[in-house]
């Protein structure tokens, strides 16, 4: 018996439910103005992409979203972003406690050279110090979150290996285990795939696929095929300024914005 | 080009050379075991040198090991704080501070007002001269680790302070344990902080508050005796000495190849 899963509810349980909502956002380094008034909306359990030319701010907003923005000196946010209905702007909230619950997978893999494959998927947790789950508890988890990353079958039998000696794709899905380790409720993806092989590249794309529903994924691609592939919704940036944003077909179908159509009609950028 | 190369190793073969076959006849058992002994009694060693440079080179790490670390992961941190930029260029003044300056220093702090020679003002002195090339060596490796590793931690929710041990240091340790290992070499051989400071000793002396002696010091006294006995003894001192800095390098070398890599790999 075939189901219709409509979109906004992709695991065709939970009703769609805005995840992260973005208000009035201004993301600034120094003077300069990388994010203008930034106004959207992230569905509970989508997958939304975010594209544009390079240097148009999506990586900018999508590291507002964690609070890693400010980590660089001189920059700074001003607006409001909601997560789960709470402001993690708001005075007195730890960027620390925000970053659990908001995972990060970078351009280029980051594993930490001088721990062992399990501890690398471990080390969200790790870092928890005495409130940080018992041996065997933390065992099941990186098992788990190995399985949810595609990885476990390649490395089951030398979790103790340094995680450099892995590939770059398997480096790459690696660092996303760890970042779903914490169980995150929302998982930014900033061009995770820039630095891989097509081979890696369609590893990572199948397993943001079988995320949906389970966690809010953000992906910022500079790749429109890939924004097609993978996400119910996409988001177009320009200079700054987040022009439109539609569900994925809509988009690369019938853009409402001229600019839009003119990004994905190749016109420029 | 090539003959250059040649030609900058040939003092070191020299030394070396030179050294083994002045100093191989002295070295004995009694040279490890013994203390010295007066002018025309013959045998005695230089235990008491061998420990005491081990002991001074022991304070002089405690001191310098830590500070350097700390200031030069925080020169390294935080690169552009006006701390920072003061400490790096301290630390480049104090590295080329000349070493009897830095005795003349401990001598008047640490030895005038306590009224006698010490092993701990010796190994104060050493451990000084430390902490700047500790400091700006550990910057460096700290340096060469990737930024986004360190992003990588803030965004698992790691705080700055655990970033910076947990993962930055970390990573940097095997080029750091390096460069600690390359400034104990280099503070080992030190005559010039230790004249009024340590002292020297001719007995048997493991106090810290009491003069100690060390083997640079001892080959100095030993050399501008008249003795042909003490100048063999010198120039075993000197085998020893050498002996001792170059197995600290060959360690130091060993620990950049350490398993799990890091950035010194």
């Amino acid at each position: 018996m075939a189901r219709s899963v409509e979109r906004g509810s992709p695991n065709g349980l939970a009703p769609a439910k805005t995840m992260v909502a973005v208000r009035q956002l201004d993301a600034y380094f120094g003077a300069h103005r990388a994010v203008l008034g930034a106004a959207i909306d992230f569905v509970g359990g989508e997958v939304t992409a975010i594209i544009g030319p390079s240097g148009c701010g999506k990586s900018t907003l999508l590291r507002c979203l964690n609070r890693m923005h400010e980590t660089v000196p001189t920059a700074r946010v001003e607006g409001e972003v909601l997560l789960d209905g709470r402001d993690i702007y708001r005075r007195g909230v730890s960027p620390i406690e925000v970053r659990r619950h908001v995972g990060m997978v970078f351009q280029r893999p980051t594993p930490f050279p001088t721990m062992s494959i399990r501890d690398n998927v471990a080390a969200g947790f790790r870092a928890l110090g005495l409130r940080a789950p018992s041996r065997s508890d933390q065992d099941a988890i990186v098992e788990q979150s190995l399985r949810r990353a595609g990885l476990w079958d390649e490395v089951s039998d030398r979790l103790r290996d340094s995680a450099t000696a892995l590939s770059g794709g398997q480096q790459q899905r690696l660092c996303i285990a760890r970042a779903l380790a914490t169980r995150p409720k929302v998982l930014l993806l900033d061009e995770p795939t820039a630095s891989l092989d097509p081979l890696s590249t369609q590893k990572v794309e199948e397993l943001v696929h079988q995320l949906r529903g389970a966690v809010t994924v953000i992906i910022v691609t500079h790749n429109m095929q890939q924004a097609a592939r993978v996400s119910d919704r996409t988001a177009f940036m320009l200079a700054g300024e987040l022009v439109e944003i539609a569900p994925t077909p809509t988009m690369f179908t019938t853009p409402s914005d001229p600019r839009t159509e003119a990004y994905i009609t190749g016109r420029f950028g | 080009m090539g003959l250059a190369a040649v030609l900058a190793t040939l003092p070191l073969l020299f030394l070396l050379w030179h050294l083994l076959r002045e100093g191989s006849s002295a070295i004995d058992v009694a040279f490890f075991t013994r203390t010295p002994r007066s002018v025309g009694e013959s045998g005695g060693g230089m235990a008491n040198a061998i420990v005491g440079t081990l002991i001074l080179v022991g304070i002089a790490g405690l001191i310098g090991l830590p500070v350097g670390i700390g200031a030069g992961l925080y020169c390294a941190e935080r690169g552009t704080a006006r701390l920072a930029t003061t400490v790096r260029f301290l630390s480049d003044v104090l590295n080329g501070m000349p070493s009897i300056v830095m005795g003349i220093f401990a001598w008047h702090f640490l030895v005038r007002p306590v009224g006698h020679f010490s092993a701990l003002a010796g190994g104060i002195a050493l451990g000084a001269m430390m902490v700047p090339l500790v400091t700006r060596a550990t910057e460096e490796m700290v340096r060469t680790v990737p930024t986004a590793l360190r992003e990588a931690a803030l965004a698992l929710g790691y705080p700055r302070w655990r970033t910076s041990v947990s993962i930055v240091l970390r990573t940097a340790l095997p080029g750091i344990v390096t460069a600690a290992l390359v400034a104990i070499a280099r503070i080992a051989g030190e005559t010039a902080p230790l004249l009024f400071t340590s002292f020297g000793n001719s007995f048997w002396s493991l106090a810290l508050d009491q003069p100690i002696a060390a083997l640079p010091h001892q080959i100095y006294t030993y050399a501008i005796t008249p003795y042909p006995e003490w100048h063999r003894l010198a120039w075993a001192a000197s085998l020893v000495l050498i002996g001792l800095v170059l197995l600290i390098s060959l360690a130091a070398r060993f620990a950049t190849r350490s398993r799990h890599g890091g950035v010194g790999d």
